[in-house]
């Protein structure tokens, strides 16, 4: 089975300018890969290549096997911009109901009632997009995304405008994705999302890769914290097999012990780190 | 195919829920009104004046208050024309509204299409009714009637067509602003061209001649114009032929087949043009 989505020495330049310096990504169907970097590091670019708005100055980028761009790809792909705008005298349901017929889906009514409720905004079927807020409107961006079933979902901060609850509901809804076996790519700045939902991060610096692992590996051991009567104690270079012993001299010396912790870099910190070696 | 067809009528629905198309009905109903207000005063002074042996005066006022309707729907024709199609692709594109289409397993070419025939369509229809109540204002009023009804109308619908395409041809790679001052800019240097021709022919001036025929070719919608305006008195004869052919706005001008040719082969090459740039313009 081809990867979702498999970019290959991608190369975009604007004249003198690199916006992609040679990319190596994979994403696996049904994994869902986090894309992070500052502004201007080649998320958009990287994202709009894969969906064919971008054309690549060199290198290789394929959708299911499909090269990107292709009526295939296209196909299998669905795709959130980070600055999108709808017609504004659109119902939600019109406007599912146009990409429905742009994309070839015959599920009609039932898929669009579907999208809507998966996306929170069952009640909004019949409202017009010029009468929704920012977060109602990126929810149906989502929704239109998602029409036609595609395999691979492009996401370009997708939570930027919606409020804790709303970006709560995109979380569960990434997670049901992945478990129908739909691959996402989450470009965001929000390092927490990524970090709660991700199965694998990227991290983009000046239009190449400087890392990429699972959280857990980007994230590195920071010692142990132990709570005794006498307050927080930390031990920066022990690590979670000395644990034991650490507890056991404690007890041995006396004292109560109450909570171990395991330390260990956020996303973040490992984020801030790539980028300032980069 | 179906996907082009898809997309004009989303173009069909958008462009009727347009603020434009109110601006342009207005106009129109205030341009109408007074028209056949002109049309029964003038055709009133026409009756009151002792018809000369050789100048028809009904048919100098019926086909000079057409001729000069015909401008005035010609240039409504082109504001809804331009205005429905100027921001078409990079307008939309840096509003955010053509990437979620463009993703779609559509194709750039039945999206450019799919744009082009709403637009058309949405201007054909408008110039055509105008047209039509135009004629039929002016026979009510007047009592007389063009000696081609249909040429003239089919001559007006194709020279706002053509306007169109080169202002959707124009929406690839210019902003929208900068795509409509372009277009109307030409549209006034067609106008220009033709008048500069009419001047030319008159003082027997060639530069001006070949000026007007190289503008003609370049921008055919003046030459359809001219045709239009040459159609509506094309079996007159006499002194009030030779006047009446003089014209409103430059003047009237007899077209072959070849325009209708280079028309229809014109509009072939824009959209080419066209496919062509939007196939390589980065979203």
């Amino acid at each position: 089975m081809p990867a979702a989505l498999r970019c290959e020495s991608l190369e975009k330049r604007y004249g003198d300018t690199v916006a992609l310096g040679g990319v190596d990504l994979g994403v696996a169907q049904g994994e869902l890969l986090g894309l992070l970097g500052p502004n201007g590091a080649g998320k958009s670019t990287l994202t709009k290549i894969a969906c064919g708005l971008v054309q690549a100055t060199g290198g290789v980028a394929e959708v299911e096997g499909s090269p990107a761009g292709s009526a295939e790809a296209r196909a299998a792909i669905g795709y959130l911009a980070e600055l999108f705008r709808f017609p504004d005298w659109l119902t939600a349901d019109e406007l599912l109901a146009l990409h429905q017929e742009l994309a070839a889906s015959a599920r009609g009514a039932e898929e669009r009632a579907e999208l809507l409720e998966l996306v929170g905004l069952a009640d909004a079927r019949d409202t017009k997009v010029a009468a929704m807020s920012k977060g109602m409107q990126q929810r149906l961006g989502i929704a239109q995304a998602l029409v036609g079933t595609p395999r691979l979902l492009m996401l370009d901060e997708p939570t930027s405008a919606l409020d804790p609850v709303g970006r709560r509901v995109v979380r569960d809804l990434l997670r049901e994705l992945r478990a129908r076996g739909i691959a996402v790519v989450l470009s965001s700045h929000l390092l927490s999302e990524v970090e709660l939902v991700c199965d694998r991060v990227a991290i983009l610096v000046g239009g190449g890769i400087v890392a990429q692992g699972t959280p857990a590996e980007l994230a590195r051991p920071r010692g142990v914290e132990v709570e005794t009567e006498g307050g927080r104690r930390t031990f920066p270079d022990a690590s979670r097999e000395e644990v034991p012993r650490i507890v056991a001299e404690l007890v041995a010396n006396g004292e109560q012990v109450y909570e171990v912790r395991l330390l260990a870099s956020t996303l973040e910190d490992a984020y801030l780190e790539a980028v300032g070696a980069a | 195919m179906s996907s082009a067809v898809i997309v004009a009528r989303y173009a069909l629905r958008e462009a009727v829920r347009r603020r434009v198309i109110l601006v342009v009905l207005l106009l129109t109903v205030c341009f109408l009104a007074l028209y056949g207000l002109g049309c029964a005063v003038t055709f009133n002074q026409v009756d009151s004046l002792a018809a000369g042996d050789q100048l028809d005066d009904r048919v100098l006022a019926g086909s000079t208050l057409l001729g000069l309707s015909m401008f005035t729907i010609l240039f409504l024709g082109t504001v809804l024309a331009v205005f429905l199609t100027l921001g078409a692709v990079r307008g939309d594109a840096e509003r955010g509204l053509l990437q979620p289409l463009v993703v779609r397993p559509v194709g750039r070419t039945s999206l450019l299409l799919g744009r082009f025939a709403g637009a058309a369509a949405v201007c054909a229809l408008y110039v055509a009714l105008v047209y039509a109540a135009a004629v039929l204002i002016t026979g009510i009023a007047g009592d007389w009637w063009p000696d081609s009804a249909v040429g003239p109308g089919v001559g007006l619908v194709l020279a706002v067509i053509v306007i169109a395409a080169i202002s959707l041809l124009g929406s690839i790679f210019l902003s929208s602003t900068a795509n409509g001052i372009a277009v109307f800019m030409l549209f006034g240097a067609g106008l220009a061209a033709g008048l500069l021709g009419q001047i030319g022919e008159a003082l027997s001036v060639d530069t001006l001649e070949d000026v007007a025929k190289v503008s003609s070719w370049l921008l055919p919608f003046e030459a359809l114009y001219q045709a239009g305006l040459h159609g509506l008195t094309a079996e007159t004869s006499g002194i009030t032929g030779v006047i009446v052919q003089l014209g409103p706005f430059g003047g009237a001008e007899e077209a072959g087949p070849g325009l209708w040719l280079w028309t229809l082969a014109y509009l072939a090459l824009v959209g080419t043009a066209a496919r062509a740039g939007f196939a390589r313009r980065d979203l």
